[in-house]
């Protein structure tokens, strides 16, 4: 019986300890790693990725994509930077959240209200805001002028209560968006439209309605990000976002969330980008050069939805 | 009693231009560039375009095939680029036909492994592949170590110099294979057990067509494809760059959709891909040739996939209302 019990276990999170071993060896093997600042330092760098991801999970969810985040990202970024020295922090704010709700309601209108195939008009999205982003800044690299003196930095590199400001932000909107997700209406409903579209069409959930706002969010968590970035960062450059729509989705595909739609959350999510978080991290303090972190995230994306899946249909192969 | 003949006359014409949309939109995207700039309308100019589009039109015929399937392969570019660092990074030590053999296989071992994962697992492609987009990538740069390769003997560099008339050798290689795979897919039973997948997998299945092994042949032809854009892309450039390649899946995949081959699986010719591949760098050639801005091209490509895209969605609703 207690032997049965093991082997579930071991199937339903097999990876989570494969993880835990992973962890494990990293901290045996280097005095870095298991200290105070360097766990500060992953939740401070997966605080961006993380935030997109939130956004995004609400998307895969209704069984959509987004692939425009990662430009979508730079583009915000750039505008956030750039406005700063123009119109002043404050306002740079305000434009670079409008920004990410108008581009995130294209996305919204042409794949919810027109019922256009999401992976393509994501795709054009991305080219044309990569376009955007050049005819905005020229081509040159934008910077924070100001850089010593400005509230603007607290976003991405302040601490408060001896934890850093991006993962405070990180948090408190996972909080919120699981809310949203799991106690409110229009979470019921994203979860509906993933998981059957034509039943919640016909149980009175306005689906196009349902679709529209979760690319918004989308798009309203990837301008929280663009903000981070650029206080963290005080510049950016034209590329600064590039290949973030992959890391996000890999977290998300990482935690468990599946792409068929229906199924899903932001814990889910936090904890496969978190994971994704740890494995570069401990790569990197084992001496690996950043590209091998790649090359891991392939094999364990594969295997980590295999024996999901393997666990869920009862045998391993289909 | 003329009515009639007329409309039967006109009906398959209508039904053609229905499917291939796409070969309108070429005529007007060439009529338009063809009087916009006096350099375009030449055959030196024209034949660069065609063999610039060869290597995304290398790519796009592998990707038809798996999306007639109903799959996708996000991993092209990545392979591309692993083949194209293997051809040139093993000529010093094995000579250049065993390396460009070795890239070759890479592809064909990759996209190989990709569809088999696909068919035993049961995870969908779009997660297989982004998992090998990332990976190959980190493939290519265990490899290569972040630096450029570069071919020490430079007369590699000259084997896609063979031109038939306007033609370059790397065109021709595009062309002959698009021929070549329109053949497979309409006159050979792969082909038509492909279309059979795409358009309900469980009714192929029951019709006892082995839809694994179709899968994972389709991902084969798709990674092999990739290789031999990425050894002929070596080949042109003489240098095999970490980074190549990249974000051309994305192309690849506008190119293929835009010619009109559907996501959904079932649906497409290699025609449409031509006209697809075709567009895409007709309307690239032409925007550099009018010195546009490269961020115009980027947002006018963004723009037009999107209209192609509605113009598709509109069309498609025609014919359904038509049908029933």
């Amino acid at each position: 019986m207690f032997k049965q019990d093991m082997t579930a276990l071991l199937r339903r999170h097999g990876l989570l300890f494969a993880f835990g071993i992973f962890l494990a060896g990293v901290a045996l093997t280097t005095d870095t790693f298991l200290t105070v600042g360097n766990f500060l330092d992953v939740i401070r760098q997966v605080s961006i990725t993380g935030m997109i991801a939130i956004g995004v999970t609400f998307v895969v969810i209704t069984g959509r994509f987004d692939l425009s985040v990662g430009s979508m990202l730079t583009f915000l970024t750039v505008i956030v930077v750039d406005q700063h020295n123009v119109s002043g922090p404050f306002m740079a704010i305000i434009y670079v959240m409008i920004g990410g709700i108008v581009i995130g309601a294209i996305n919204g209108l042409l794949i919810g209200f027109i019922g256009l195939n999401a992976l393509i008009v994501t795709l054009a999205m991305l080219s044309f805001l990569q376009g955007l982003t050049l005819f905005y800044s020229g081509g040159a690299n934008v910077n924070v002028q100001n850089a010593q003196n400005t509230w603007f930095a607290f976003f991405g590199r302040a601490d408060l209560f001896g934890i850093p400001v991006p993962a405070l932000i990180f948090i408190l909107t996972a909080i919120v968006a699981s809310f949203v997700l799991t106690r409110t209406t229009f979470g019921r409903q994203i979860f509906a439209v993933g998981g059957n579209e034509t039943a919640s069409k016909f149980s009175g959930i306005d689906t196009r309605k349902t679709i529209f706002f979760a690319y918004i969010l989308s798009g309203l968590t990837t301008a929280l990000a663009a903000i981070i970035m650029g206080s963290r960062v005080m510049g950016a450059q034209n590329t600064i976002g590039q290949g973030y729509e992959l890391t996000v989705l890999a977290g998300i595909i990482l935690g468990g969330t599946s792409l068929l739609g229906g199924s899903g959350g932001i814990w889910r999510t936090i904890l496969g980008i978190t994971m994704l978080g740890f494995i570069q991290n401990g790569l990197l303090l084992l001496g690996y050069p950043y590209y091998v972190q790649w090359l891991v995230t392939w094999v364990v994306i594969i295997l980590a939805v295999w024996i999901d899946l393997g666990a869920k249909r009862g045998k391993v192969f289909a | 009693m003329s009515t009639p003949n007329k409309i039967s006359f006109l009906a398959p014409i209508k039904n053609w231009l229905l499917r291939n949309h796409i070969w309108v939109f070429f005529l007007v995207v060439f009529g338009a560039f063809s009087l916009a700039s006096p350099y375009f309308l030449t055959v030196n100019n024209l034949s660069n375009v065609l063999t610039q589009s060869a290597f995304i039109g290398i790519l796009a015929i592998g990707m038809t095939l798996v999306m007639i399937n109903g799959e996708i392969d996000l991993s092209v570019g990545a392979v591309l680029a692993l083949a194209s660092a293997l051809a040139i990074g093993l000529q010093d030590s094995i000579g250049v036909w065993p390396a460009v053999f070795c890239g070759l296989l890479s592809g064909v071992a990759l996209g190989a492994l990709n569809g088999t994962i696909i068919a035993l697992s049961g995870i969908h492609s779009f997660i297989v592949t982004l998992g090998a987009l990332i990976g190959v990538r980190g493939l290519v740069f265990i490899y290569t170590g972040e630096d450029a390769l570069m071919v020490s003997d430079f007369s590699y560099t000259e084997y896609p110099e063979i031109y038939l008339g306007p033609l370059s050798i790397t065109a021709m290689i595009f062309l002959g294979l698009a021929f070549l795979f329109q053949w497979i897919l309409t006159s050979t039973r792969h082909g038509r057990e492909a279309y059979s997948v795409g358009d309900n997998i469980e009714a192929a299945h029951d019709a006892g067509i082995n839809v694994k092994r179709n899968k994972i042949i389709n991902f084969t032809i798709c990674g092999g494809l990739a290789a031999v854009a990425g050894i002929l892309l070596s080949m042109r450039l003489g240098t095999a760059e970490p980074n190549a390649g990249k974000i051309w899946e994305l192309w690849t995949i506008i190119a293929v959709v835009l010619g009109g081959v559907r996501l959904t699986g079932g649906y497409g010719t290699l025609w449409m891909t031509i006209g697809g591949v075709l567009t895409l760098a007709v309307m690239r050639n032409g925007l550099r040739l009018l010195s546009t801005p490269n961020y115009v091209e980027l947002m006018v490509m963004g723009a037009v996939l999107i209209m192609a895209l509605l113009l598709d969605h509109f069309l498609s609703g025609i014919s359904r209302k038509k049908t029933s």
